[in-house]
């Protein structure tokens, strides 16, 4: 069992008040709090060994450089990937994707298919789109049921030869599902096509094992999982890595530059461009463990308890209704009350000091597939408490009765 | 009553409450009192952005004063809006242009209300700027 009083003292913004009352934040969908080891980290590393990196002989410049190659490792270990120079740093999952689809700007051809599904973030559709539009390609959607799950019969039937490449998130962030995708990635291979996985939504909750699962690619963002804003990681395969162009050119991607030729770096520098958010990439690393100490099996069975608890207890509600009702979800529930807007509902409890996320979530195509405006989405950590849902509760019945 | 005379009446009204539940409630009730935009103007052009919910805006001219009505799906949102219109609407084009908006941040609502609905507020008063541009050029014409 997880003291979690003793873990919420990890977490300095949690014992803060907002609007006069003691915080609950249930917007970890959005991004996660952050542990003093976390915060403690980026001073340290600013207030000890602030150097650029994999440039200078000097010794902060080292000690720097071997910091952030120590992170690298430390999320290569994570995911399990085969090689380090499979795993990239990025800016967040968003980058990620925007590398992969670029990637496969000089492989497509007009006639090819891109599958994306219907339950993704615009992140996730938007940089296929651009790619279509580029190569001439189509983009093809895999539709989801009134559950909020991809109804995988169609996603067998949609798979072709002309299928290129696959796009999927491992866990919805809009409705929390979670997507067969060990079945998805072994039926995009059998007709040869890649397969990227967005696992923004599920780094915070497990820990994937990109061998295991096969997939081409993985991204994640690291500030969903206790880590800095701006950090995020690539996983890539690195066969596809090396067919790849480099996505931005200028320093630390290079071998040689003349004016008349310029060869690249080998991975991961090649994709690497410029100076990274160091302080972010060693931080990543300090989240990494951090999360690895709580222990993904302590985390998912706290949070399945409070998906269960929350549950429960919203349908109270008269005319609550939610919306992804997978057997397979993690701790995220997404809801509207009957005959009122998600905004003045969100509006009215953030007056009562409960943080959630109301509107699309980046995920219009689902907001259309239900008709409605948005949601409110409370999304729930490790950190958050059986009180804490209890006061969501009281406040959205007192919002309720405000607003009817 | 002048622009500025209707909005120091609604900040006497808003100063009576002590706290923000009351606010909220007298919000609210404005919401359900808004002039109403008629549905055939219910269109994507008097759409305005930048709102979570969505916002409906129409003015109309009449003699030499704008008329505005409006709607939206959240009723918070409808309150604001309302409030809006109750200062601007029936006004000349070129008293508009002229007035300022304090008036918001002293009802506490730039204050009380989130980033995002900070810009509706934001987008809604430039809408109503807009429509009194566009007629006071067309009476300049």
């Amino acid at each position: 069992m997880l003291d979690i009083q003793k873990i919420r003292a990890d977490f300095p913004i949690l014992s803060q008040k907002v609007n006069g009352k003691p915080l609950v934040y249930f917007d970890n969908g959005a991004t996660s709090q952050k542990p003093q080891v976390v915060i403690d980290a980026i001073a340290k590393y600013y207030q000890e060994i602030n150097a650029n990196i994999h440039r200078g002989v000097h010794t902060l410049s080292q000690l720097a450089t071997d910091a952030y190659e120590v992170s690298r490792a430390k999320a290569q270990n994570h995911i399990n990937a085969k090689f380090l120079h499979e795993v990239l740093f990025t800016s967040g999952t968003t980058f990620g994707i925007n590398l992969v689809a670029n990637g496969f700007a000089s492989i497509l051809k007009p006639g090819d298919e891109v599958l994306v599904s219907a339950l993704e973030h615009h992140s996730n559709i938007v940089p296929w789109q651009m790619l279509c539009e580029k190569t001439g390609a189509t983009l093809k959607v895999i539709p989801m049921n009134e559950k909020g799950e991809l109804i995988i019969s169609e996603y067998d039937k949609l798979l072709s030869p002309k299928t290129k490449i696959v796009t999927v998130n491992h866990i919805s962030n809009a409705l929390g599902t979670i997507n067969p995708i060990k079945y998805m990635i072994d039926k995009a291979h059998e007709v040869g096509a890649a397969i990227l996985i967005d696992g923004a939504q599920a780094v915070p909750h497990l820990k994937p094992d990109v061998q295991a699962l096969d997939c081409d690619f993985y991204v994640f963002s690291g500030h969903k999982m206790c880590g800095p804003t701006g950090t995020g990681i690539l996983y890539g395969k690195e066969a596809w890595l090396n067919k790849f162009p480099p996505y931005q050119g200028g320093g630390e991607m290079i071998k040689e530059v003349t004016f008349e030729k310029t060869t690249y770096a080998d991975l991961p520098h090649k994709f690497e461009a410029g100076t990274p958010n160091i302080a972010g990439g060693i931080v990543l690393g300090t989240a990494i463990d951090y999360m690895n100490e709580i222990g993904f099996e302590n985390i998912q069975k706290q949070e399945l308890e409070l998906l269960d608890y929350a549950t429960k207890r919203l349908l109270e509600i008269d005319g609550l209704k939610i919306y992804g009702t997978s057997n397979l979800k993690t701790s995220v529930i997404s809801f509207n009350i009957e005959g009122i807007h998600p905004y003045d509902i969100g509006t009215i409890i953030d007056k009562l000091g409960i943080a959630v996320r109301t509107g699309h979530h980046c995920a219009q195509p689902i907001m259309n597939f239900f008709n409605i405006p948005g949601t409110i989405r409370a999304s729930f950590s490790f950190y958050n408490t059986k009180e804490e849902i209890d006061r969501m509760v009281d406040a959205v019945k007192k919002a309720q009765i405000m607003l009817s | 009553m002048t622009i500025k005379e209707i909005q120091n009446e609604i900040i006497d009204e808003f100063s009576m409450f002590d706290d923000w539940m009351q606010r909220y409630e007298y919000i609210i009730d404005l919401g359900k009192n808004l002039p109403l935009i008629k549905e055939e103007f219910k269109t994507d052009n008097n759409l305005i952005k930048g709102c979570q919910s969505k916002v409906w805006l129409q003015g109309e001219q009449n003699g030499e004063t704008i008329v505005f009505t409006a709607d939206s799906d959240a009723i918070l949102t409808k309150g604001i809006i309302a409030i809006l219109i109750r200062a601007f609407s029936n006004q000349k084009a070129i008293d508009i242009l002229n007035a300022d908006t304090d008036f918001i941040d002293e009802i506490g609502l730039k204050e009380h209300l989130s980033p995002t609905r900070a810009n509706g507020l934001v987008s809604m008063i430039k809408n109503i700027k807009m429509y009194a541009l566009a007629f006071d050029a067309q009476k300049k014409n």
